[in-house]
């Protein structure tokens, strides 16, 4: 399988996803500028944590009308994997192909931490090699992660299995303590916490490599 | 408005307004340039020659401070020192002030210290990997102090967070001394191949200066001035002399100007940041050291606001700029390379064999003077120096305190802003990023692991400016020590330092003799553990109404770790593991944070410091963890044994039974040369036939976070968990 990490201005986690798909998983993986406006030959698409263009108007707001969104919009539509983190998942949101919006967090100051995740749903093409409701330790860093949609919207992703990942303890203060979630169709996903820096024990967790291994069983049984 | 003439600037002194004094005035009317200077040209030479540029006061002193050893490739004078660190490969690194703008405008001075201090690194090539801060402020009493504190934390989260550098250490503490003069020290470190090391020099004829990054304002200008001299209740404090950051152009400057050195090292000549003293600084700095004169065009300067004059320009400080030295052959490359990242790059002028600094501004040439006169002709001061009068009249005191409840003075210890959990602050700042970080902050040293070696770097910042008041000398030796200690502790060798001197006005001869004791101290040590001070800077005049802040100076020091197998932290592993206490304990309580807590004050000199035995304890470590004996160290510093044992039990929750020949009171002693480490109780043999030293073996780590502990005075137990919440929530409690 080949990712494609998209690059912005102002990314600064795109090399710790670029390591994780290549030592974490053993899988190809190329950095893409955000000026290309083609993704022919990628299987799949992780949006990097950072501040894309500073987040100077609001997080996410400039990255939406960079060339390369519309590919990876035409990703999300056409079923391909999407992913996002943090800043990612920021992006996405704006995008709105994921519900919701990323909001300050409660205390108002950004956190980076490393917390207890629980696996909420574990049959999406991101969690299937987590057991369901298996606690996992992932690393937190944003001001903005805080999780925010209308209750209408809330009642309808837990019908649909859309929330995957919930904090154990609610340290942003998101909405039915959410801390990533799927579209309706399951192939795009956007968590605030940081999967790529838990990917070997001597990072103090490797509990994110299943996150990516999911994604290659998924491909497979989809190719197959 | 228009310009002050030549002969206004001498017969209103207004040169003195701007920090020259009358015969440094003299001497460039008279002997440099034998005419008087203009407007322009008075600017330049008064921040070329402020302290914060020239080190006026301070060179004879820094002089002392070793800066040899095999590994150093580049020392004092480039932007960053340079150590070799094997397989082709160097660590780079510097910590600088940014004092002066904190004061003023927390959040903008805080931010651009760090700003600053990144620019230094990659404009020697190299890859920043790392930031550390050292920070000080006054208690936490009021409200004043407490949004300067959370201003400068979010400053320095700010610009780090977003640029994507992991803060992985420092240090906060707090003293009266800093309530109206907070020091803010930043350090970052980087990494390098070593053959890609560019000097910042201009040369060759002709070859081009080029402009690159944030457009010029008129932010910061006469910052590098305003740095060099003191704050008062009158002095209008210069919100204008501060500059305003933007990590975002930063972090496409930092990437631009890595890739432009990895992969076409070929174009580029010399680089350099615009730091204090922006343009004049780094353009007369480069020319200078090539022996080269430079012509400059302002016209070409890419600017933010108009009509601004060449004084403006020359003197602003608007951060996220560098300059370039460049062959012509090269010129369409380069201005295409940036242009792909979005970046302004301008030829702005180009190199020249007269060794004359001369600049156009509209047409007219506004300065015409040698370029030396900027960078060496500055004159050097010998300062007085005298014993502080405190030193002398304290002498002979010791402080010799009375516990009457071990329990209560360990429990109100925890609680001390000076001693309590940091993580209210370090956990907004991104440790992670880059998933390099082996050991995060808290710890005795942060570690950065070099990906696809087996090596990593341990760092960290170290100061307790308690003791260099008490006694700047032996204070000097400890800041280094305690460094040391933190490094070996983490599992490294110790290989360098940087250091941020600051200090009060050096024309008092008290504030002096704290400068140069203290270096003097700090120097023995390094000479010692054969590590060489690569750079650093010097922040004099931290001052508030003539009441000089305490002599703080702060060591950062990296360590290189061979294997990252090696790699120790501070945390009790599991319950039945032997604790044992390494080293002597005396009674140290003279500038201790138990003289802090029973007195409100401290007072009396420090014992000297047996650098042999200190060094000595330090190699048994360093032997001790190369043989795998060591499941955790930690470093003993303030606050004592009691102090590293919570600190200890806490990272796992766990507790410890502990029976010791110490006194109540000695278990919060801050003697030096010690180390709380815990081992296997099967190595038990091992271990101890390797210490050839004073230890103790204290007792074991247990799975209930309880502490049991018993001295020569009283046997306690002490609550693991409520004396864990009450480390933990006392900063947050403050805060509020």
């Amino acid at each position: 399988m080949k990712f494609a990490v998209i690059n912005f201005p102002g990314s600064n986690c795109d090399m710790d996803l670029y390591y994780a798909i290549r030592d974490g998983i053993n899988e190809k993986v190329e950095l893409v500028d955000y000026r290309n406006n083609s993704l022919v030959g990628f299987d799949g698409v992780l949006i990097p944590g950072g501040f894309s263009y500073g987040d100077y108007l609001r997080s996410g707001a400039i990255a939406v009308h960079a060339p390369i969104i519309k590919e990876i919009v035409r990703f999300a539509k056409e079923g391909k994997i999407v992913f996002g983190v943090c800043n990612g998942f920021q992006i996405l949101t704006e995008l709105n192909l994921l519900p919701g919006a990323l909001v300050q967090n409660e205390k108002n100051r950004f956190i980076c931490d490393t917390v207890d995740l629980t696996v909420v749903n574990n049959q999406t093409a991101f969690t299937n090699c987590y057991q369901k409701n298996e606690n996992i330790r992932i690393p937190i860093a944003h001001g903005e992660g805080r999780y925010h949609c209308d209750e209408t919207t809330l009642q309808e992703m837990i019908a649909n299995g859309q929330i995957v990942f919930r904090y154990q303890d609610n340290v942003n203060g998101s909405v039915d303590q959410i801390a990533g979630v799927t579209n309706k169709n399951g192939n795009v996903l956007g968590m605030m916490p940081h999967p790529e820096r838990a990917v070997e024990d001597i990072l103090g967790s490797a509990d994110g490599l299943k996150l990516f291994q999911s994604i290659i069983n998924y491909q497979v049984k989809v190719n197959n | 408005m228009t310009e002050p003439t030549a002969k206004q600037i001498k017969d209103e002194k207004i040169y003195q307004q701007w920090g020259l004094t009358d015969s440094e005035y003299e001497l460039i009317s008279q002997k440099i340039l034998k005419r008087l200077p203009n407007y322009t040209e008075t600017g330049l030479y008064s921040v070329m020659w402020s302290e914060h540029c020239s080190y006026k006061n301070s060179k004879k002193v820094l002089r002392k401070m070793p800066n040899k050893s095999p590994r150093v490739l580049a020392g004092p004078g480039e932007d960053a020192g340079i150590l070799d660190i094997g397989d082709d490969q160097a660590v780079v690194f510097k910590a600088e002030s940014h004092n002066h703008p904190s004061a003023v405008e927390p959040y903008q001075g805080a931010a651009t210290g760090v700003g600053g201090i990144i620019r230094d690194i990659f404009s020697m090539g190299a890859t920043p990997i790392a930031l550390l801060d050292s920070l000080k402020f006054g208690p936490l009493k009021n409200g004043q102090t407490k949004h300067l504190v959370n201003e400068v934390v979010a400053g320095i989260g700010g610009y780090g967070n977003c640029i994507g550098l992991p803060t992985v250490g420092g240090e906060v503490s707090f003293e009266d001394c800093y309530e109206h003069n907070p020091l803010v020290n930043a350090m970052c470190v980087g990494l390098l191949n070593k053959t890609e090391f560019k000097h910042g020099t201009a040369s060759g004829d002709n070859n081009l200066i080029i402009y690159v990054g944030a457009k010029t304002g008129r932010d910061g200008i006469h910052g590098a001035t305003f740095a060099s001299d003191e704050f008062t209740d009158t002095k209008n404090k210069q919100r204008s002399a501060v500059q305003v950051g933007n990590p975002f152009i930063e972090k496409l400057l930092m990437d631009a100007c890595v890739e432009i050195i990895e992969k076409h090292s070929e174009w580029v000549l010399g680089i350099q940041d615009m730091g204090a003293a922006g343009l004049v600084s780094s353009t007369a700095e480069m020319a200078s050291k090539a022996g080269s004169g430079l012509v400059l065009n302002l016209d070409k300067v890419p600017q933010r606001e108009t009509k601004m004059s060449a004084y403006e320009m020359m003197l602003s400080e608007s951060q996220e700029r560098m300059v370039l030295c460049i062959k012509p052959d090269y010129l369409e490359e380069v201005l295409n390379f940036f242009r792909d990242y979005e970046l302004d790059a301008v030829v702005i002028g180009r190199v020249t064999t007269d060794g004359q600094y001369k600049i156009y501004h509209q047409n007219n040439l506004v300065t015409d003077i040698p370029v030396d006169s900027l960078t060496e002709d500055v004159p050097e001061y010998d300062r007085q120096e005298t014993e502080p009068q405190r030193m002398i009249d304290d002498k002979d005191y010791r402080f010799i305190p009375e516990i009457t409840s071990l329990e209560e003075t360990w429990q109100e210890m925890l609680q001390r802003p000076n001693i309590a959990s940091k993580k209210h602050f370090y956990q907004t700042y991104d440790s992670q990023v880059k998933a390099n970080t082996l050991v995060r902050p808290g710890g005795d040293a942060g570690v950065v692991r070099i990906r696809g070696t087996k090596k990593a770097l341990a760092m960290t910042n170290d100061s307790n400016s308690k003791y260099t008041y008490l006694n700047p000398f032996i204070g000097g030796q400890i800041a280094v020590m305690e460094a040391a200690r933190n490094i070996v502790a983490t599992g490294g060798e110790p290989i360098g330092v940087t250091d941020c001197l600051n200090f009060g006005n050096p024309e008092d001869p008290e504030a002096f003799y704290e400068l140069d004791k203290s270096v003097e101290g700090i120097s023995s040590a390094c000479e010692l553990i054969k590590t060489p001070v690569i750079s650093g800077n010097v922040s004099l005049y931290n001052e508030y109404n003539e009441v000089a802040i305490y002599p703080s100076p702060m060591i950062g020091m990296v360590g290189l770790i061979d294997d990252i197998d090696k790699i120790t932290t501070i945390g009790f592993k599991k319950a039945d593991d032997l604790i044992y206490l390494i080293g002597q304990t005396q009674d140290d309580f003279n500038g201790s944070e138990l003289q802090m807590q029973k007195t409100g004050a401290i007072k009396g000199d420090l014992r000297p410091l047996d650098l042999q035995t200190e060094k000595f304890n330090q190699d048994l470590i360093k032997t001790a963890i190369a043989q795998k004996l060591i499941k955790s160290c930690h470093d003993l510093s303030e606050g004592g044994l009691a102090v590293a044992l919570s600190e200890s039990a806490f990272d796992n929750q766990l507790g410890f039974e502990i029976k010791t020949t110490l006194t109540s009171a000695q278990m919060f002693s801050e003697t030096q040369s010690r180390f709380l480490v815990t081992i296997a109780a099967e190595d038990q043999v091992k271990f101890e036939t390797l210490l050839q030293t004073d230890f103790e073996l204290l007792g074991q780590v247990t799975t209930e976070p309880e502490f049991v502990v018993t001295t020569t005075d009283e046997k306690v137990s002490i609550d693991g968990r409520q004396a864990e919440t009450n480390w933990k929530e006392a900063i947050p409690c403050l805060m509020k």
